[in-house]
């Protein structure tokens, strides 16, 4: 097992190093400069001399392959470059918002499972009950509903109308103001989990060796304990781990709605005005959070199936 | 005479289909199964060898359900029994094998700890005792290393090791009547016969009768000293082993032992004719009526 964890662990690396460089491929041929968007919004004609300094000031019109060493010396020492709009260093800056981002993601998967998982699981202890018709209708309606007009939904009610939550912003990180930003990114995997918690225990349920489970005189509950629950984890492991992930991507539109400072609204705003360290800064660390959970999700397979040791 | 362990009467058992509708699948089953005797059954696959099986466990699952008859176990009616009662029967007095070694065992949990379920489920033993019963189960069924075995999960096991855990797990509370269903089809025809000489010695050892269903009339003789022969959702011709294959008296019986491929019977032609019960069964839908096979086919009876 520790063989097997030190091994997923090292994989992360070389993928780590080829999303550097793609990232920087990708930024190096974007139109578009830092310089020049400052006056992209036409209320100031542009002046080429200021242009032409920022860019100096920058290093944006060295050579291609001079600016590829210096990203990829700088990044070897876990330097991810300087804003150009704060001019402060990207590390200092997505670090502030990442556990803004974690917390927020964190929050929304919890509420997620915790209704989630037991609803499914309900679900499909009791097939075509009324339980079960309810959760599956409320599924589906949580997964089709647009997350930020549930955003607005949400804040009307209990910001504007209800007055028991605060409707934006940090709060400097008290729960209240989690609640509303955690809820409505939570929907989706929700959603999704009580779904796939209800397909997939449905199909452990009918597994043959359920019913030699039953031959040995177990009662339901035993049965469920025993013998449902660690196989209905495999797929609701997977299930999180999918989501886990993805929850940043969605969380982009919850933070500006909520305005959340994380790591998303960082990388929208840093998009805008081709601020490209912070892109290139926020991506990175984007795609190690992927790598993290699927990681983990592997690490997590393997505790629970003991054929996945084997291969 | 004594009293028969299980007693089947008249069972009829089918698909439930609405409010009143009901596709039957037996059509009124009896027989007996003596104490400590190993029973046949055996007949085509579809013919409802499994739902028997599965209704005297108590097992059937929805759509399927009971429409008439009786099971009693030990003079005492299953079919009446409430669902607490009867779940500590199951596996302790009556237990159950199945066809497929490969899916009937949890993969994620090891054999040593599905074996001892059954000593704390039905015994009342901690866990730590139930794993030392477990490993002296596997070495009942002579399972080598039954120490190292036990913490094994099944998919480190062959076919013909996992149906002993199966055999082990059956057997692990001495029940009065082990039912076995296709125990040996999916297994290597070697093995199969290590598997069947198992359960033959092990039950004859405590004194466990044996409900042993296969479509193999093969398989059945070489274990049982009573067979019954199932068709279409009935019971068409019970005997002792021995006279059934020395006077089969129903058509479908005929067909069956002729399709059994005999050392030494050689036809005229020198190579032995295999009889093909397909043209016998065909027109299965005409015959549940009459309950009875039409004289048809290769081996149509004189009338
Ligand atoms: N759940 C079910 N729903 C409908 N028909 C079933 C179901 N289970 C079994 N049957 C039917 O019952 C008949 C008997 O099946 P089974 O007892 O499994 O046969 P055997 O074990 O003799 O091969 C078959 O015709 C089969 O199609
Ligand atoms: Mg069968």
């Amino acid at each position: 097992m520790l063989r097997f964890t030190l091994r997923r662990i090292l994989q992360i690396i070389p993928t780590v190093v080829v999303v550097a460089l793609l990232i920087f491929v990708i930024f190096s041929v974007v139109p578009g400069t830092f310089a020049a968007s400052l006056f992209a919004d036409g209320k100031r004609a542009a002046d080429p001399q200021m242009i032409a300094r920022l860019n100096e000031e920058f290093g944006l019109n060295k050579p291609l392959m001079e600016r590829f060493v210096t990203y990829v010396t700088d990044l070897a020492q876990f330097d991810l470059g300087t804003s150009f709009r704060t001019r402060q260093p990207v590390i200092d800056l997505i670090h502030d918002r990442m556990w803004a981002s974690l917390k927020l993601a964190i929050a929304a998967m919890v509420f997620a499972l915790v209704i989630g998982v037991p609803l499914g699981f309900l679900a499909a202890m009791r097939p075509g009950s009324v339980l079960d018709t309810v959760t599956m209708i409320g599924a589906v309606s949580g997964l089709s509903m647009p997350q930020f007009w549930l955003g607005l939904l949400m804040m009307y009610l209990f910001a504007l109308q209800l007055n028991w939550l605060p409707s934006f912003g940090y709060g400097n990180g008290s729960f209240q103001n989690l609640i509303l930003p955690a809820i409505t990114l939570g929907v989706t995997p929700l959603a999704l989990l009580a779904r796939t918690t209800r397909a997939g225990v449905l199909d452990v349920l009918n597994a043959d060796f359920i019913r030699t489970a039953h031959s040995k005189g177990m009662s339901e509950i035993k049965v469920v304990r025993w013998h449902v629950a660690r196989n209905a984890l495999v797929l609701i492991v997977t299930t999180v781990g999918l989501q886990f992930g993805s929850l940043i991507g969605q969380a982009v539109v919850i933070e500006k709605l909520f305005a959340w400072p994380g790591i998303g609204s960082l990388l929208v705003d840093s998009v805008a005005i081709r601020d490209i360290p912070v892109v290139q800064g926020t991506i990175l660390v984007i795609v190690l959070w992927f790598l993290v959970i699927n990681t983990a999700v592997d690490l997590i397979y393997a505790a629970i199936d003991p054929r996945i040791k084997q291969e | 005479m004594t009293a028969p362990l299980l007693d089947i009467r008249d069972l009829h058992l089918g698909v439930a289909l609405g409010r009143s509708a009901h596709h039957p699948l037996l059509k009124g089953v009896t027989f007996q199964i003596m104490p400590g005797e190993a029973y046949g059954l055996v007949g085509e696959s579809g013919s409802g060898k499994s739902v028997t099986s599965l209704a005297v466990m108590g097992l059937l699952k929805k759509p399927l359900a009971v429409s008439g008859g009786e099971i009693l176990f030990k003079g005492q009616s299953l079919l009446a029994l409430p669902k607490r009662q009867m779940r500590r029967l199951r596996g302790n007095r009556i237990a159950m094998i199945f066809q497929e070694p490969m899916t009937a065992l949890n993969p994620l949990s090891t054999v040593g700890r599905q074996i001892a379920e059954m000593f704390v489920l039905h015994q009342g033993k901690s866990w730590g005792e139930a794993q030392k019963l477990a490993v002296e189960a596997l070495r009942n069924v002579r399972v080598p290393h039954p120490d190292r075995r036990a913490k094994n999960y099944p998919h480190q096991m062959s076919g013909g090791l996992r149906q002993r855990v199966m055999i082990a797990m059956a057997l692990a509370c001495n029940p009065d009547l082990l039912i076995a269903d296709e125990p040996t089809t999916a297994l290597d025809v070697t093995v199969q016969a290590e598997v069947l000489r198992l359960i033959k010695e092990l039950c004859a050892e405590r004194g466990t009768a044996v409900l042993f269903i296969s479509h193999d009339l093969g398989v059945i003789a070489s274990i049982c000293q009573r067979v019954g022969v199932m068709y279409a959702g009935c019971l068409v011709e019970e005997n002792e082993t021995r006279a059934l294959f020395d006077t089969p008296r129903h058509d479908y019986t005929r067909g069956l032992l002729g399709a059994l491929p005999r050392l030494g019977s050689r036809s005229q032609h020198g190579r032995q004719r295999l009889i093909d019960i397909d043209s016998i069964i065909a027109d299965r839908s005409k015959l549940t009526e009459t309950r009875f096979i039409a004289p048809r086919g290769a081996e149509g009876s004189k009338p």
